[in-house]
């Protein structure tokens, strides 16, 4: 869907995406660093399960909230990445304590 | 840069690092007053700006001269006495100036002399049958990916939409080297005519030269579609084609990912949660806040500026962010408005850089059918009601959206009410036969941001106020 600028000179850091380690950019946000992973990134709603991906990435839609380092309804697109963060696809609604 | 504000009262509290917010916060904090710039972003720039001080986008003309414009005024705010906080949530705002801010997952209160809102835009919903698959975006959110990761589409692309920001987008996507299919213009065949009053003023305002070079530089690389009346998105759990009609053709073409775009309109919660006055604004069909010339809201020492006053694009925003500022500073310390230019040149610079936005807003005020959805197309993408849904709820006694709340949950989920909230007032004003301003908008409240009750419960209280609710 997306790929990286030949541009691209930023250090590289690596998060990890329900278990699997991808290579993402410093100064990516997590939303941006999961669509052009080339994994199937895609969140279920809290509502139905419909499959969503980000819409905005700007903050204001919240089709990108994602389980960052075990706090849940993060949103992905607000949030830069860093080296070892742990990345879940939410499936469904926040559970209590996450 | 801190994380938490060092202090409990400014004289000046300005959200949102934009155009608008950069120019307000660098105005104020050089006539001498204590200012705390909050931003959501992880750095300054907003939305027009985005990532200007992190791009890894290397080659400057490949985003443009209007992109590279703010680089100054971020110099001037961070070389400043102003207090800047990246990656700072404001959720609340009331009546007694007082922000309620989270960073890092704590919260904390914040009191305030002044206030300047410089929250911006976001981009009008686009409410067509699919909008929610997986694969369908809005033209600023690639821009954003654009900007700030240097990430441009490289699948089956298509563009949807009206207005400069779409032509903007394409050109910069086609110089990293991205893919676009095909464009599908979505501007109204009579709003030419309509716009045609306006048109000198535009031909002689700066957007006239560079909206057609740009124009002419997308269409040499992509098939242009005009007079697109129908849109459709489909695909299983993902995008895979787009279906539209022009005239009395209809085709649908295979593709990952379709950018929908139809101008954009101010981001109203948190002004409108702190009690400032909106009315509808019918040529750019949306809620604007009611303003002097000052941009002075209906909220006493609340000034609102930039695109969250109505649309008026970077230049103006930066004029009425300064407008704000130097009201602001007449109020607090008339001696030193001495140190910021007069009134009156601001407001010829306001009138210099408005000028050819009429025919704009003309020209692109977009089409009903792309406002006003019908049958199973979603409005609410949080809560997942149909325009059907909403039209149910409207036939057996619903007024209003707030009314609708209580039937459907329309707008009470996590976005609370920004992609849903003008697409319901119209709907329900064309389905009651009001006009919007009868029909109203949702009333929002505080947080419009979600924060955890939790981090609620942390923020540091006084005696006073554990008084105020402890019983006995």
């Amino acid at each position: 869907m997306f790929k990286r600028s030949d541009q691209e000179s930023r250090q590289s850091v690596h998060i990890v995406v329900d278990g699997v380690t991808v290579e993402a950019r410093e100064g990516d946000t997590v939303s941006a660093a999961l669509l052009v992973c080339g994994r199937d990134v895609r969140r279920a709603t809290a509502v139905s399960g419909a499959p969503r991906l980000p819409y905005c990435m700007m903050g204001v839609c919240f089709d990108c909230l994602v389980t960052i380092d075990g706090v849940g309804n993060r949103q992905g697109c607000l949030v830069l990445v860093a080296d070892g963060m742990q990345i879940e696809i939410q499936m469904g609604k926040r559970e209590i304590d996450r | 840069m801190s994380a938490t504000p060092m202090r409990e009262s400014y004289d000046v509290v300005v959200i949102g690092a934009g155009p608008a917010g950069l120019a307000a916060a660098a105005t104020v904090s050089e006539a001498g007053l204590s200012t705390l710039l909050l931003d959501e972003n992880a750095g300054p720039g907003g939305q027009v700006w985005r990532a200007i001080t992190s791009t890894p986008v290397t080659q400057r003309d490949h985003l443009g001269v209007d992109y590279w414009a703010g680089a100054d005024l971020v110099e001037a705010v961070r070389s400043s006495s102003a207090e800047i906080i990246q990656r700072a949530t404001v959720w609340s705002l009331d009546r007694h100036l007082e922000v309620g801010v989270s960073v890092g997952g704590a919260s904390s209160l914040v009191k305030s002399r002044r206030v300047i809102l410089a929250t911006g835009a976001l981009e009008r919903p686009f409410p067509i049958p699919g909008w929610t698959l997986p694969g369908v975006m809005t033209a600023g959110a690639a821009q954003t990916m654009l900007k700030s990761s240097g990430l441009v589409p490289d699948g089956p692309t298509v563009i949807a939409g009206q207005g400069p920001l779409l032509w903007l987008l394409a050109a910069q996507i086609l110089r990293l080297g991205g893919r676009i299919d095909r464009i599908l213009d979505t501007t109204e065949r009579r709003n030419y005519l309509a716009a045609l009053p306006h048109a000198f003023a535009f031909m002689t305002s700066p957007y006239f030269a560079k909206g057609f070079a740009m124009m002419r530089e997308v269409r040499a690389k992509v098939p242009v579609v005009t007079g697109v009346s129908e849109l459709a998105a489909a695909g299983d759990g993902q995008l895979a084609t787009v279906t539209y009609v022009s005239g009395s053709r209809r085709e649908t073409i295979p593709a990952e990912l379709l950018l929908l775009h139809q101008g954009v309109v101010p981001n109203v919660n948190l002004a409108m949660a702190s009690g400032i006055e909106h009315r509808w604004d019918d040529l750019q069909l949306c809620w604007s806040p009611v303003l002097d010339r000052d941009c002075n809201t209906s909220v006493e020492g609340i000034a609102v500026a930039g695109d969250g006053a109505g649309i008026g694009g970077a230049g103006a925003a930066v004029v009425r962010g300064r407008i704000a500022a130097r009201a602001a500073v007449e109020a607090l310390a008339p001696a030193a408005a001495a140190k910021v230019a007069p009134m009156a040149t601001f407001r010829a610079s306001l009138a210099q850089a408005e000028r050819g936005r009429n025919f704009l807003d003309t020209l692109f005020r977009p089409a009903p059918q792309f406002r006003i959805p019908t049958g199973d197309t979603i409005v609410c993408r949080c809560e997942e009601v149909t325009a059907k849904d909403i039209l149910d709820v409207v036939a057996i006694g619903a007024t209003g959206p707030n009314q609708l709340k209580a039937y459907r949950r329309t707008g009470m989920g996590p976005c609370q009410g920004r992609l849903c909230g003008l697409t319901v007032t119209e709907l329900m004003a064309r389905a009651r036969d009001k006009t919007p301003q009868e029909i109203g908008y949702y009333r929002l409240r505080a947080p419009v941001k979600p924060i955890t009750l939790a981090e609620l419960a942390a923020v540091p209280k006084t005696a006073a106020d554990v008084e105020a609710v402890v019983r006995g």
